[in-house]
């Protein structure tokens, strides 16, 4: 002690201080800042209800409800869950046209993921229901890409073709093909079940099951695909191979018999 | 070609020791006598147009299908054990599926040009009976089909058929889910018979579908029973095209007692030759750029698994569209269930089929012409004929459309319901609608002719007369084109025979001969063909009145 106040007036003395001081706010902050930081969190969270519901009451209210409760024009909100926003939102399916046809088609997407967040914020303040899968969710990180296979077969395929190309459903309605869609979107499709596909919610489909499904997905229908047999041909079958057969096929090879038979040995030139 | 002239040169030499290529020659007459083989048909004159060839990509596709046919048989294993995958195929990897399809993977994946060979094989079927179908139409518009014929179109027939048959048989071994599905369908037709279909199926399948067997079965059909009948029905085909000479189209020399063309050797065997490897280069071109039928894509069969977009190949296209547009009406009897919506397609699948195997005989039975014909029949002077097969063919037509009604839904973005009663509706309209507008068609082309072989062809030089008026200088047609445009017969309609005969007894008219007359007048009745200009008719027009 008696040695720390002989020295107390050296000519470093204050630097100390201060760098001891300086340690002692960093090493607080470090231990503290979490907890403020969840403390705003909290703000941040009743903000974003905030500007959801102004955005909700600005783009979706016409036809949900002021309250989210649904009207004649649209189903309630209440229970969808932030999934259901985030993939109806972000794909662009949402806001639907006034008048559409069978089917909410996907278009350009008009929110930003900020604001779409907010809404979805907004939505799940209304009712529990599924929230936004994270990366670790649906992420290609563990996930067996054959059992995707099997499953996507048994479960899928029935609307969605084989490699998910898309196909018919009745009165105009359809499947759409899930090429180039994001995984997070087909999982939230999955747990959700927009428009006419059903839902699979964890106790069907585990989350394991849907990372699967992803991946094989991801393995056999996007750009780093790799058809080993040359054009693909729309993917969609018998059909297209069909008519790939007719046009080029045959009308190759019968542009080929008028070209030999064009050419004959001539006794006479006409 | 060589033998010919070294018989020939052999005469004028020297007895010295024949050249090597003679002596061959020599040893192999003595055993096969291929000289008066040879003879006989090594000046075998074939008439040259684009559309005799069309049997020959049957044919040469045919070939092709059988040489990759061998080349894959050494790697398939026809078997349904189960296995698990650890092939190099990652998404199907610890799967478990049937020998057959890991067999077909394997091919696809590890055999050395195994894939190419795939896609050959498979795209060469689809070229196939689409060639057999073109030429088959080109036989039938072209009224080729005629007597001495028929015989030889019924071998055709049946060639188209059993292709079919092959095609599907050869689709299903895989075991993918893709064509297990359309084995289930067939299942399903099959049972769909009256009585016996449970039995047939039990038969077919060993049992309950899909069983153990069906891939062992439809192997042994694929590669030795059917293509076995084909190849004997390919070769009596080409007899007859020898034996009855190439049929041509009219034109100055040509008549029903000459064939106007090429030798066989060596014009036309070179044509031939040069063409198969046009054929077989067009094909591997295809299988070489565009991919077919991806079982890894689709998986291996399970029977509680299905995809959308299923459908057969092309060929087998008409069949799924017969079920697809029918309502499905079932009736139960006493316990029993018929069910109409798949039987009645299955009917109708053969009915259409049939008509098409039995059109030369009802034909002649019309005409009542006992003649031959090696002369071709433009397709606009005979319109009943040519209206009735474009019925056909919108009606095959319509059914590919029904049997592709999800695909039409999804690329127009129409209603698949839409399409399906637009086939309902067109199925049975359609064929009426293209009969009416075919015929007028016909009639209308044979105006034309008519107009250019009476007045000429119209050059589009416009004359102005003294006296003010325009006309369009006619240019009278060659010798050669009016043969030509008048070589055609026309039938009268059949007439019913008198009432009573030489004796005064009357006689039964049989609803057969009145039926007789009634089709007869609907082909070759007044208004169904233009009468074609008589040579009085040019000649007065011809003569010199002035006017055009």
């Amino acid at each position: 002690m008696k040695k720390l106040s002989a020295r107390r007036r050296h000519p470093l003395a204050a630097l100390v201080v201060l760098l001891l001081a300086l340690a002692a706010t960093g090493g607080l902050y470090a231990a503290f800042a979490p907890a403020s930081k969840a403390q705003a969190d909290d703000t941040a969270q009743s903000l974003a209800i905030d500007e959801g519901k102004k955005l909700y009451a600005v783009g979706c209210a016409s036809c949900h409800g002021t309250g989210g409760q649904g009207t004649s024009d649209g189903p309630s909100l209440v229970g969808v869950g932030a999934a259901a926003v985030d993939f109806q939102v972000g794909t662009g399916r949402m806001p639907a046209a006034t008048s559409q046809g069978a089917q909410v088609p996907s278009k350009k997407v008009i929110y930003t993921q900020a604001e779409i967040d907010q809404l979805a914020a907004f939505i799940s303040s209304l009712g529990a229901g599924p929230s936004v899968p994270t990366d670790a969710e649906y992420g290609p990180e563990g996930a067996d890409i054959a059992k995707g296979g099997e499953l996507f077969r048994t479960n899928c395929a029935q609307c969605h073709n084989f490699t998910g190309k898309g196909g018919a459903l009745t009165k105009g309605k359809y499947a759409p093909t899930l090429e180039g869609v994001d995984p997070k979107h087909i999982y939230e499709a999955m747990q959700t079940g927009p428009q006419n596909m059903p839902s699979f919610p964890d106790t069907t489909l585990s989350e394991q099951n849907k990372k699967d499904i992803i991946a094989y997905l991801h393995a056999v229908n996007s750009d780093e695909t790799n058809n080993p047999g040359g054009l693909e041909l729309g993917g969609l079958g018998p059909v297209s191979e069909g008519l790939f057969a007719w046009i080029f096929g045959l009308g190759a090879l019968i542009a080929v018999a008028v070209w030999v038979a064009a050419r004959t040995a001539k006794a006479k030139k006409s | 070609m060589s033998t010919n002239e070294n018989t020939e040169s052999n005469e004028s030499r020297d007895r010295g020791k024949a050249p090597a290529g003679e002596r061959i020659a020599d040893w192999a007459d003595g055993r096969l006598g291929i000289y008066s083989l040879a003879k006989a048909n090594m000046r075998k004159i074939f008439p040259d147009h684009w559309s005799f060839m069309l049997g020959e990509i049957c044919l040469y596709s045919f070939i092709i299908i059988i040489l990759t046919g061998v080349y894959l048989t050494l790697f398939f294993h026809p078997s349904m054990n189960e296995v698990e995958y650890h092939g190099s195929y990652v998404p199907l990897q610890g799967q478990l599926m049937s020998e057959a399809f890991s067999s077909t993977l394997h091919i696809s994946f590890d055999v050395r040009g195994g894939l190419l060979i795939r896609q050959i094989h498979h795209w060469a079927a689809l070229i196939f009976l689409a060639g057999m179908f073109v030429h088959m139409m080109r036989v039938f518009f072209t009224g080729a089909f005629r007597k001495p014929r028929e015989i030889n179109w019924l071998f055709g027939f049946l060639l188209f058929v059993l292709g079919m048959f092959t095609g599907f048989t050869g689709y299903s071994l895989p075991d993918d889910l893709l064509s297990g599905t359309g084995v289930r369908f067939t299942q399903g037709a099959i049972l769909s018979m009256p009585i016996v279909g449970t039995y047939i199926s039990m038969f077919l399948f060993g049992g309950e579908f899909p069983g153990h067997d069906f891939v062992a079965r439809f192997y042994s059909i694929h590669i030795l029973l059917l293509p076995g009948i084909m190849l004997g029905l390919v070769v009596g085909h080409l007899i007859l095209v020898f034996y009855h000479k190439h049929t041509q189209f009219a034109g100055p020399g040509k008549s029903n007692k000459n064939v106007v063309g090429m030798p066989l050797l060596p014009v036309y065997m070179a044509k031939a030759g040069g063409f198969f490897f046009l054929v077989f280069g067009v094909i591997g071109v295809i299988a070489g750029i565009a991919q077919i039928n991806p079982i890894w894509a689709m998986g291996p069969y399970r029977p509680d698994q299905v995809s959308t977009g299923a459908q057969p190949d092309w060929y087998m296209g008409f069949a799924e569209g017969l079920i697809r547009f029918m309502p499905g009406w079932e009736i139960n009897i006493w316990g029993h269930t018929l069910v109409l919506g798949v039987f009645i397609p299955l009917v109708l699948f053969g009915v259409l089929l049939a008509i098409l195997a039995l059109y030369p005989f009802i034909e002649s039975w019309v005409t009542g012409d006992k003649r031959e014909h090696h002369i071709l029949d433009r397709p606009r002077n005979a319109p009943t004929r040519t209206a009735l097969g474009v019925a056909w063919v919108t009606m095959y037509m319509i059914m590919l459309v029904g049997g592709g009604n999800d695909l039409w839904a999804t690329h127009l973005h129409l209603s698949i319901n839409s399409i399906t009663w637009f086939v309902r509706i067109f199925f049975i309209a359609g064929p009426v609608i293209a009969y009416v507008v075919t015929k007028r068609i016909c009639l209308g082309l044979q105006r034309r002719d008519r107009d250019k072989v009476l007045h000429g062809r119209e050059t589009g030089t416009i004359k102005r007369l003294p006296h003010g008026e325009f006309i369009e200088i006619h240019e009278p047609l060659s010798q050669e084109q009016l043969h030509t445009l008048t070589a055609h017969e026309q039938y009268e309609p059949a007439a019913i025979g008198a009432a009573v005969d030489d004796n005064g007894v009357e006689r039964k008219v049989k609803g057969k001969e009145k039926l007789r007359a009634k089709i007869s007048g609907a082909y070759f009745g007044e208004d169904q063909q233009i009468p074609k200009p008589t040579a009085e008719e040019y000649k007065e027009i011809t003569s010199g009145h002035g006017h055009h």
